[in-house]
């Protein structure tokens, strides 16, 4: 059958269009949908190192969740970074919201400040963990230093070492690191409200503290929804800071574990101890990862109908 | 009486801009004293540093940089970082692009479901997906290569990317399309020649919000390099500062170096960087 210029046009255009979106597709099926539905496969099989074996059911989930070897370690590190999450909501997202409303007046100084919080965005977490570690140092860190030199020697610790200061140590560090996000993007919400709105409720006589809570807070309720989201996120997959300042086995006695290094060493082992169970860590990673996406999109939706158009 | 409503009314702001002054000067303070100390520290040798924490160093003093790029592997580690970042990038702006300037640019009922695709890809973190994809860059003969992070990085950025381009390429007006295809330019022609040469701001902006944190990745390189001649920065500076435990000169050096690059070029380009990694988040 001859064919017409007409099919022979949309067979061309048909095999550009195919050239254009094919390749993608198939790498993004290849290294990111297969990945990923592996992972959940390879959560019901028993692992032999890196030898898939037999099929287990759901043996794995119940030994993360229950078993007496791992459940402890499991809940122990849930719990560092539920209040990881909650710390970092005031501090981080709370003082990046304050910080922004000081920003959004246009200060003097307002450019210089705005880069200034934002340098350690742009720093690489390992630079960030080691920096703070070397400060903290009980011993020659600047911190200590400097309430040695204030005659506050008291007040000096082993701010790592110490069981009842070290995961505060690694949360306010985090902090440190990221804070210029949230204060950018609710800057940045706070640009898009109208101005009038804020002008006329001056011109009310509104308090500072009544415009903040009752227009500026709701306005910029999209970016709060995608801030929250996104530490949400960040804190159930926490690992760099840990990892760096800490260390694998989240000392001292595990009081700063948390899953993201209960994750590494199930799946990866550890200098100590150089067990790797492939099967327990799939397991491991799949209920983390149902658990981000269960709350992280209750949370969105709540967060959203509280969102107002304007 | 009206004096005086009217002078507390004119005091009130003039104490909150005081006060916000205060606040911000002390957030900036907080945010790059340790920057700076940071760097202050690298002239310094490790007696000096234990000694005077906060004196001003003798900036001649560069022993412990000329040791750092001199005597460790921290030249390579850079070299590995630019090559996985920019190679990632390229493979996430031609992967991107393309994907995105099908969807925006043509007709077609797959439209929808491609875009859901990528959506879903922007959605699922890679990271818990890190023992399968260990394992297939394994079957592929990957693994502890660059290869093994320029592809990973490439899957985790090209949703972003592919977005970021739909979204501008739609807002193109189609007049400049159909004069060109009037005066009989091939569609690969049109894309090349027409369109892409206007999608450079986009282009900028994915390359910038992928960039940071693919030079910055910590989690993917440790998993998959295990030979040294491979490793990225951030790898390489933990491998490093274990080197070098007691050596604060060198260890501040080190950090310096690893830091400086993507702090200049952040300060050269503060805009686009804050622009670019916040676009995700800013609509």
């Amino acid at each position: 059958m001859p064919v017409s210029p007409k099919q022979a046009r949309t067979l061309k255009h048909r095999s550009w269009v195919a050239f254009l979106v094919v390749p993608p597709i198939v790498f993004m099926s290849l290294f990111v949908v297969y990945p990923i539905l592996s992972a959940f496969a390879y959560a019901f099989y028993e692992w032999r190192g890196m030898a898939r074996g037999e099929f287990v059911g759901l043996a794995n989930f119940k030994e993360v969740l229950f078993g007496a070897t791992m459940a402890p370690t499991v809940w122990n590190a849930f719990l560092h970074n539920v209040y990881a999450l909650i710390a970092l909501m005031i501090i981080q997202n709370g003082g990046g919201f304050l910080l922004a409303w000081l920003l959004y007046k246009e200060p003097f100084g307002f450019r210089f400040h705005r880069v200034a919080v934002f340098v350690p965005v742009v720093l690489s977490t390992i630079i960030v963990g080691f920096l703070w570690k070397l400060f903290l140092n009980p011993n020659f860190g600047i911190i200590n230093q400097a309430l040695y030199s204030l005659g506050l020697d008291s007040w000096a610790k082993p701010w790592l070492g110490d069981s009842s200061t070290a995961l505060g140590a690694l949360i306010l560090a985090n902090a440190w690191h990221f804070v210029g996000f949230p204060t950018l993007v609710y800057l940045a919400g706070m640009q898009r409200i109208p101005s009038e709105i804020i002008e006329a409720a001056r011109l009310d006589g509104t308090s500072e503290w009544q415009l903040l809570k009752n227009i500026v807070w709701p306005l910029v309720a999209p970016s709060t929804t995608i801030l929250f989201t996104l530490l949400f996120i960040g804190a159930f997959n926490w690992f760099e800071i840990p990892y760096v300042m800490v260390g694998l086995d989240g000392s001292p006695f595990g009081t700063t574990d948390v899953l993201g290094l209960v994750f590494y060493r199930t799946a990866f082992g550890n200098q100590s101890a150089s067990i790797q169970n492939f099967g327990l860590g799939s397991a491991l990673a799949t209920l983390i990862f149902l658990f981000i996406v269960v709350f992280a999109s209750t949370l969105t939706l709540w967060l959203r109908r509280r969102e107002i158009q304007f | 009486m009206t004096a005086l409503a009217s002078s507390s009314a004119s005091r009130k702001p003039i104490s909150f801009a005081f006060l916000a002054q205060v606040i911000l000067i002390a957030n900036s303070f907080i945010m790059l004293y340790p920057v700076v100390v940071m760097v202050l520290s690298a002239f310094k040798s490790t007696g000096e540093i234990f000694e005077h924490p906060f004196a001003l160093p003798n900036f001649t003093q560069v022993g412990n940089f000329a040791k750092v790029l001199g005597e460790t592997s921290m030249p390579t580690y850079f070299m590995n970082s630019i090559i996985v970042t920019g190679a990632s990038i390229i493979l996430i702006l031609v992967l991107g692009t393309m994907a995105g300037y099908a969807v925006a640019r043509y007709e077609s009922r797959t439209n929808t479901f491609i875009l859901l695709f990528f959506l879903a890809g922007l959605m699922l973190p890679l990271k818990l997906a890190v023992i399968p994809l260990f394992i297939l860059l394994r079957d592929l003969n990957l693994l502890d290569s660059r290869w093994s992070l320029i592809v990973t990085y490439t899957a985790i950025g090209l949703p972003s990317a592919v977005f970021i381009m739909a979204g501008f390429l739609r807002s193109l007006p189609s007049e400049l399309e159909d004069a060109a295809r009037i005066d009989g330019a091939s569609e690969p022609r049109i894309m090349w020649s027409v369109m892409l040469p206007l999608a450079r701001p986009p282009m900028a902006i994915a390359a910038i919000q992928n960039a940071v944190p693919i030079w910055n990745d910590f989690f993917f390189p440790l998993v998959f390099i295990q030979t040294d001649a491979y490793k990225t920065l951030p790898q390489g500076l933990t491998t490093f500062m274990g080197e070098y435990t007691t050596d604060w000169g060198m260890l501040f050096a080190g950090l310096t170096i690893a830091a400086a690059p993507i702090t200049l070029l952040y300060i050269a380009l503060s805009r686009q960087f804050i622009q670019g990694m916040t676009a995700g988040a800013v609509k």
